[in-house]
């Protein structure tokens, strides 16, 4: 699997990004951060539009700068698709014109993406003769997509695309971003503060702060790590899994997922046969159960696990990090922690009460 | 009221040969220019802005003085040119070009500042070359400020009386233009000719104005 490589140093008056990135190229990853922490910076910097005194670069075999060398790659030669926060359409053009901006720049040979793909996967086919001004702000970010991916990148660069949208709006535009990614295998990075839009796009995230990377990991490792814990409010997670589906039961109205050996019973769903779904469980929907459970128990959905570490929450609850293959994080009370007496490495099942579908958690 | 004679109508030919390269000249120089006033944190902006609008509130012969002498045969752009260029068109142009300057390069920055660098840089992330992008994207939804630009500048440049006079006398067929024009029939108490002068170019301004603001309001600016 190529790799993205950089290492950008770069100060402003008010400002210090200094980043080192490291991630796969593949899936979508997620750039993640409060307000101010440098994520547009980091993101222009990857696309060559701010120049890092000290920055390197690297996109599998290829090298896009290197300043101990003196170079850098100008944008508009890097095999990028850029989506800014605005839509930035170009308003002398119409639909027609702004897609096939770029797709008119780029060699026949290059162009892996096609028009009708795009308006396919985008829904904007009925748009296509319509002047800029005459669409909403969902259609014009739609059309700000549809014109990066008509230069058939191999990068896909998101600055918060949703952020200028309303609540409607961004329902309209997130499935789309999450169809692109399943159809075209673009690797993705995607620039946001929020946090639904993450946990329902990414499968890695970059977590900034204060123009430094205070973590990499799947999205997975870093919404059950600690440092998160405190921002999550009342539903804090227990885990983000993306599980197959394996066979519908429609005599009982399930639908059977699977991930790492494991299954999972959720509420029959409108999603074919070996498509994966983003399944969200939270801490406080866990029980623990030592032992093999002979007795019988209405829980559906109970997982073999293995106990990592024990953190202090407060004076009442604690929760347990369990290993499922990937974290799983219980909160249970401090008195249930004495009465089973649990420490790390001790086998035990976790009973799982309730399992949210990604659909399902939208604002 | 008397028909044009042909020292006018050479005057009128002048004229709009004076005025065209005068605009052509400050287009090509002064898109560079006003770029960099409007995106420019240089703290020599404020300098530049100032020497750029001068002409606004100079006496054009004061203008004119400084113009002369640098065109003359001791002046540095005379000895560059290893002849005088005072009472000659060229001369005429170049004094026109800085007589005008303010006219074409504030329009240019205005519609520059309020574009931005947004659209450009999104050209250049659809793979257009940076002049690419200045020819399909920034000029234009930058076109109402090049047509201002152009308008304001060629009706000025029509206009402009003193420096003309200082810098390139009255020469017919050379450097006699509509503005002094007018002026030589006054002298000589030619009422007749001079209103018809005066009343053409009244009427010219008053379209070439009319036109720009029907143009504005048609083709507005639209910054997504």
């Amino acid at each position: 699997m190529s790799r993205l490589l950089a290492r950008f140093n770069i100060r402003f008056p008010a400002f210090h990004l200094n980043v080192d990135v490291d991630v796969p190229m593949s899936g979508i990853t997620a750039i993640f951060g409060p307000s101010g922490s440098g994520k547009t910076t980091l993101l222009r910097c990857l696309a060559g539009l701010e120049r890092a005194p000290e920055g390197f670069m690297q996109v599998g075999e290829d090298l896009w700068q290197d300043e101990s060398r003196g170079y850098c790659l100008p944008l508009y030669e890097r095999p990028i698709g850029y989506v800014f926060q605005e839509p930035r359409l170009f308003p002398h053009y119409n639909v027609r014109s702004n897609l096939l901006y770029g797709y008119n720049r780029i060699s026949p040979k290059e162009r892996r993406i096609g028009m009708e793909q795009v308006v396919d996967i985008l829904g904007i086919g009925h748009l296509l003769e319509r002047r800029i001004h005459k669409l909403s702000g969902g259609e014009q970010q739609r059309v700000a997509i549809g014109r990066a991916l008509l230069t058939s990148p191999k990068l896909l660069l998101l600055d918060e695309p949703l952020a200028s949208l309303d609540l409607l709006r961004k329902q309209e535009v997130l499935p789309f971003i999450r169809q692109l990614h399943e159809h075209l295998r673009i690797p993705v990075l995607y620039v946001s503060h929020g946090l639904t839009e993450i946990l329902q796009l990414a499968d890695r995230v970059i977590l900034l702060k204060e123009g430094h990377i205070v973590g990499t990991g799947t999205l997975n490792e870093m919404f059950t790590a600690l440092d998160f814990r405190g921002q999550l409010g009342p539903h804090r997670i227990g885990a983000i899994l993306d599980a197959r589906v394996i066979h519908h039961d429609p005599q009982y109205g399930l639908t059977q997922l699977k991930f790492n050996n494991h299954s999972l019973f959720v509420p029959i769903q409108p999603v074919p046969v070996g498509q994966t779904v983003r399944v969200h469980i939270f801490s406080n929907d866990i029980s623990l159960v030592l032992g093999h459970t002979g007795v019988p128990t209405s829980i559906l959905n109970i997982l073999e696990a293995t106990v990592v570490e024990i953190r202090e929450i407060n004076q009442s609850s604690v929760d347990v990090v369990l290993d499922i293959g990937t974290p799983l994080v219980a909160s249970i009370t401090r008195k249930s922690l004495m009465s089973l007496g649990l420490k790390p490495g001790q086998r035990l099942f976790a009973h799982i009460k309730a399992v949210a579908l990604n659909e399902e958690l939208v604002e | 009221m008397d028909a044009l004679t042909d020292v006018d109508l050479s005057a009128l030919w002048v004229s709009l040969r004076l005025a065209t390269m005068t605009v052509l000249v400050l287009l090509i120089m002064g898109t560079p220019l006003a770029w960099w006033l409007a995106h420019t944190r240089s703290r020599f902006r404020p300098i530049v802005e100032a020497i750029v609008a001068l002409p606004i509130v100079l006496p054009p012969t004061v203008l004119g003085f400084y113009i002369l002498v640098a065109l003359g045969p001791y002046g540095p752009l005379g000895r560059l040119a290893n002849l005088s260029l005072a009472f000659t068109f060229t001369g005429l142009v170049i004094a026109s070009v800085f007589y005008s300057m303010p006219f074409v390069i504030q329009p240019l920055q205005g519609a520059f500042e309020a574009v931005g660098e947004a659209p450009l840089e999104a050209a250049w992330s659809l793979r257009a070359s940076k002049f690419d992008a200045f020819l399909t994207v920034l000029s234009p939804i930058a076109l109402r400020g090049y047509i201002s630009a152009i308008v304001l500048g060629f009706a000025h440049t029509l206009g402009e009386f003193g420096v003309v006079l200082m810098v390139g006398g009255s020469i017919p067929g050379e450097t006699r233009v509509l503005s002094t024009t007018i002026f030589e029939h006054v002298e000589v108490m030619e009422y007749g000719q001079a209103h018809a002068i005066s009343a053409f170019m009244l009427a010219f301004s008053f379209l070439v104005l009319l036109a720009v603001f029907i143009l504005n309001r048609r083709f507005p600016i639209h910054v997504s």
